[in-house]
C-alpha cells in the first residue's frame, strides 16, 4: 500500500464525511435549542432530489444547492408548525417527516432516475494544492467540503462566542426561564429547526451531485439516522461532531477500499460496517447515564407551553 | 399568535369523540389531498379515484388481495401498538420482519421430511427470529441505555444486507438462472389458502385472532396494564414498582415476534421463496397503521385495511395511470401528518378570537380564585 492509496482513502473519507458534517451541525443547533427533529433522513432525501433536479434542469449546481436548502428548510418549517405551534409529539412528528420525505422524494424524483449530471468540480486552492502529499490530501476538494469546515467554525463561534448562541443554548436548557426573561423561545426554535432543515437539504444535495452524481430512490441509505446518532455520540459539541463525522466517513468508505487493502469479506458485511459502528458508538456513549445527563440539552424533545 | 382570527383553547378534558373522529378526519384529508394531487398531475380526479380506491377491491380476487396485504401490516402494527403504548419506540419492525422471514425460510429450505409440521415450525421460527432481532435492541436499551429508535433502525439496514447476502450467495437457487432468490418452497411449506380463487391465506385469520389476543392482553391483563401505565405516567409506574426493564423487554419482544410472524407468513404465502425484496416497507407502514388505529387492536385492524387499499391502489395506479410506485409512500406519509395534526383537536378546540378578548381568554383555562 503506497502513499497514493493512502491519499485516495483520505480524500474519499473527507468526501464521505462532508454530508454528515453539514447535516449534523444543523441537527446540533436544532437540538441545542431543545427540538428533537428525527426527520433528517426525509429532509436529506428531499434535498438530494431537489438539488439534483434543479441542477439538471437549470444547468446550475449553485441553484440546485439553494433549492435543496430551501426544500429542507420548508420541510423543517412544516415540522416546526406541527411541533412548535400545534404542540404535537416531537418523536412521532419527526418519524412522520422522515417517512413523508422518503415518499415525496421518490415520487418527485421519478423523472430524474437515470439522468446524468456533471459532478461538482473540485476547486484546488492555488499554491497550497501543489505541495506534495499534503496538497492532494487537503487542498483539492470541492467548495462544499471547504464550506463544511467553515460551517463548523461558524457554528462553534455562534454557539459559544455570541450572545445569540447563548440565548439559543439557554432556550435548550430551560425554555421556561428563557421565556420569563423575555426571549422569543418559539421564534428562535423555528429558526433553529429551519437551519437544521437547510443543512440537511444541502447535505442531501451533496450526496446526489458530488458523492455519487445521480438520483436513486432512498440514496441516503440511512445517513440521516446516522447523523442523529452522531450528534448524540458527539455529546452535542461541534468539534466532536466534526471528528465523529470523519470517523464515520472512514468506516463508510472502507468497503470501497477493502479489496485494495486485501480484505476478503463479502461486500454485504462490509456495507454493514457504518450501521454496526453507529450501534457501537451509541453503546459507548450511552452506557454511563451521567454522560447523557450532563450533556444533553435539558429540554430536548419536550413541548414548550408559553402559557404554563 | 394573538392577532390571528382564531386561537387554540385547551379543553378541560381530552375529547372522546375526537379520539374516534381524528383518524377519519385524517383519512378524509388524505383523500382530498389525493384529489388535488391527481388534478395537478393532469388526471381526471374522479377516474383516478376509481382506479386507485375502488377498482382494486371490486372483485373477489381484489378483495382477497386487500385482506392478503393487510395481514403483515396488521401483525406488525398490533405488536408495535402495544410497544408504543409503553413508550417503547420500535422503529425496526422492517428488520425484525426480514429476520423472521430468514428464520422461517431457512427451515423450509434446509429441513426436509416435516410433512404437516413444516408450517407450524416455520411460523414458530419466524416469531423466534423476529424476537431475537428485537432482543438486541432490548438488551442494549436496558443494559446500556441506548435509544431503541436508533438501534432498531440500524438493525433494519443490517437485516436487509443480511438477506441480500443470503439470497445472492449461499442460499441462492442453483437452478435459478443466477437470479438472486432461493429455491421455491414446497407444497407443505406454503400456507393454506382461504379459498381457491384468491391468494389470501390462513395468516389473515391468525392475524385477526391475534388482534383479539392483543385486545385481551392490553385491556385485561396485569402485564398489559403495567405497560400502559409505564407509557402514560412513567414516574407513577416507577413508584408502583412496575419494572421498567421488564416492560421494555416485553414491548420489544412482542413487537419483534409479531413482525417476525409477518415476515414468515409473507415468504410462506404469496412470495413462496426468499428474495431481496420480500417487503415493500411493511414494517414502516405498520408504524403509520398503529398510529392511525389509535394504538387499539380494533383500530389497527381497520387501519391496516385502509393501508392495504393504499398499496393496492398504488399498484393499480402504476399500471393504469402510469404513476410511479412511490405514490403509495407519499399517501402514507401524508396520512400520518394529517393524523398528527387532527389529533390536536383531541386536546384543543378552535375558537374565534376577538382582539380584546384574546388576552383575557388565556386566563379562561386557569381560573384564579381571588380572595377579597
Amino acid at each position: 500500500m503506497n502513499i497514493d492509496t493512502l491519499i485516495l482513502i483520505f480524500a474519499s473519507t473527507v468526501a464521505a464525511a462532508t454530508p454528515l458534517i453539514l447535516a449534523a451541525l444543523g441537527v446540533l443547533v436544532n437540538e441545542r435549542a431543545g427540538v428533537l427533529n428525527l426527520g433528517v433522513e426525509g429532509m436529506m432525501l428531499v434535498g438530494a432530489v431537489t438539488g439534483f433536479g434543479v441542477g439538471v434542469t437549470s444547468g446550475s449546481l449553485f441553484l440546485g444547492y439553494v433549492a435543496a436548502m430551501s426544500a429542507g428548510a420548508a420541510m423543517a418549517l412544516l415540522f416546526g408548525l406541527l411541533t412548535l405551534t400545534l404542540q404535537t409529539n416531537q418523536v412521532a412528528t419527526g418519524l412522520a417527516l422522515a417517512l413523508f420525505g422518503v415518499g415525496l422524494s421518490a415520487f418527485v424524483g421519478q423523472p430524474f432516475v437515470g439522468l446524468p449530471i456533471e459532478r461538482v468540480p473540485a476547486v484546488p486552492i492555488p499554491l497550497l494544492s501543489d505541495i506534495p502529499v499534503l496538497g492532494p490530501a487537503l487542498f483539492r476538494y470541492d467548495l462544499l467540503v471547504y464550506l463544511s469546515i467553515a460551517l463548523y467554525a461558524a457554528v462553534s463561534w455562534f454557539l459559544y462566542r455570541s450572545s445569540a448562541g447563548l440565548r439559543l443554548r439557554a432556550i435548550g436548557e430551560a425554555p421556561g426561564v428563557a421565556h420569563s426573561l423575555g426571549y422569543p423561545v418559539v421564534r428562535i426554535r423555528y429558526l433553529a429547526v429551519m437551519f437544521g432543515g437547510a443543512t440537511s437539504g444541502l447535505a442531501g444535495a451533496y450526496l446526489s451531485t458530488a458523492l455519487t452524481p445521480m438520483w436513486v430512490e432512498g440514496m441516503s441509505a440511512g445517513r440521516g439516522w446516522i447523523v442523529l446518532a452522531l450528534v448524540v455520540f458527539a455529546t452535542w459539541r461541534p468539534l466532536r461532531v466534526l471528528l465523529g463525522a470523519y470517523l464515520f466517513g472512514g468506516v463508510t468508505v472502507l468497503q470501497l477500499h477493502a479489496q485494495g487493502l486485501g480484505v476478503d469479506v463479502p461486500s454485504e458485511f462490509l456495507s454493514m460496517l457504518p450501521y454496526l459502528a453507529t450501534i457501537v458508538v451509541l453503546v459507548l456513549i450511552c452506557r454511563n447515564p451521567k454522560t447523557i445527563l450532563l450533556n444533553q440539552p435539558a429540554s430536548l424533545g419536550r413541548s414548550f407551553h408559553p402559557d404554563g | 399568535m394573538t392577532n390571528w382570527p382564531w386561537r387554540l383553547e385547551r379543553r378541560a378534558e381530552p375529547s372522546m369523540a375526537m379520539k374516534f373522529a381524528s383518524p377519519l378526519i385524517a383519512a378524509a384529508a388524505m383523500l382530498a389531498t389525493g384529489f388535488v394531487l391527481f388534478s395537478a398531475l393532469g388526471l381526471s380526479p374522479l377516474a383516478a379515484f376509481r382506479t386507485f380506491f375502488i377498482e382494486p377491491v371490486a372483485s373477489t380476487y381484489g378483495f382477497g388481495e386487500l385482506l392478503l396485504k393487510s395481514t403483515p401490516l396488521m401483525l406488525c402494527a398490533l405488536g408495535l401498538s402495544i410497544g408504543f403504548r409503553a413508550n417503547v419506540w420500535n422503529i425496526g419492525a422492517e428488520g425484525q420482519l426480514i429476520v423472521g422471514a430468514l428464520a422461517g425460510g431457512s427451515i423450509a429450505l434446509f429441513v426436509d421430511g416435516l410433512g404437516g409440521f413444516a408450517i407450524p415450525l416455520m411460523l414458530l421460527a419466524g416469531v423466534a427470529g423476529g424476537m431475537a432481532w428485537a432482543a438486541i435492541a432490548a438488551f442494549l436499551r436496558t443494559r446500556f441505555h441506548t435509544s431503541e429508535i436508533l438501534v432498531t433502525l440500524m438493525l433494519v439496514y443490517i437485516a436487509q444486507l443480511l438477506l441480500s447476502y443470503f439470497v445472492h450467495g449461499p442460499w441462492r437457487d442453483p437452478a435459478g438462472f443466477n437470479f438472486p432468490q432461493s429455491q421455491s418452497f414446497d407444497e407443505n411449506e406454503l400456507l393454506p389458502l382461504l379459498a381457491e380463487t384468491v391468494r389470501v391465506n390462513i395468516a389473515f385469520l391468525i392475524a385477526l385472532a391475534l388482534a383479539g389476543v392483543a385486545w385481551f392482553f392490553v385491556s385485561r391483563t396485569f402485564a398489559g396494564y403495567r405497560m400502559r401505565v409505564a407509557g402514560l405516567a412513567p414516574a407513577a409506574a416507577a413508584y408502583a414498582g412496575y419494572g421498567e426493564k421488564r416492560n421494555i423487554w416485553l414491548a420489544l419482544m412482542i413487537g419483534g415476534g409479531m413482525a417476525g410472524l409477518a415476515g414468515v407468513s409473507e415468504v410462506a404465502g404469496p412470495i413462496g421463496l426468499l428474495s431481496p425484496d420480500i417487503s415493500p416497507g411493511y414494517g414502516f407502514a405498520a408504524i403509520i397503521v398503529a398510529f392511525v388505529g389509535r394504538l387499539h387492536p380494533i383500530g389497527v385492524v381497520l387501519a391496516s385495511l385502509l393501508m392495504s387499499l393504499l398499496y393496492l391502489g398504488g399498484e393499480a395506479a402504476q399500471i393504469d395511470l402510469q404513476l410511479p410506485a412511490s405514490v403509495t409512500g407519499l399517501f402514507q406519509g401524508v396520512l400520518l401528518f394529517y393524523l398528527l395534526a387532527a389529533d390536536l383537536l383531541i386536546t384543543y378546540r378552535i375558537r374565534r378570537a376577538h382582539p380584546g378578548v384574546a388576552a383575557a381568554a388565556i386566563k379562561v383555562d386557569n381560573p384564579v380564585n381571588v380572595q377579597t
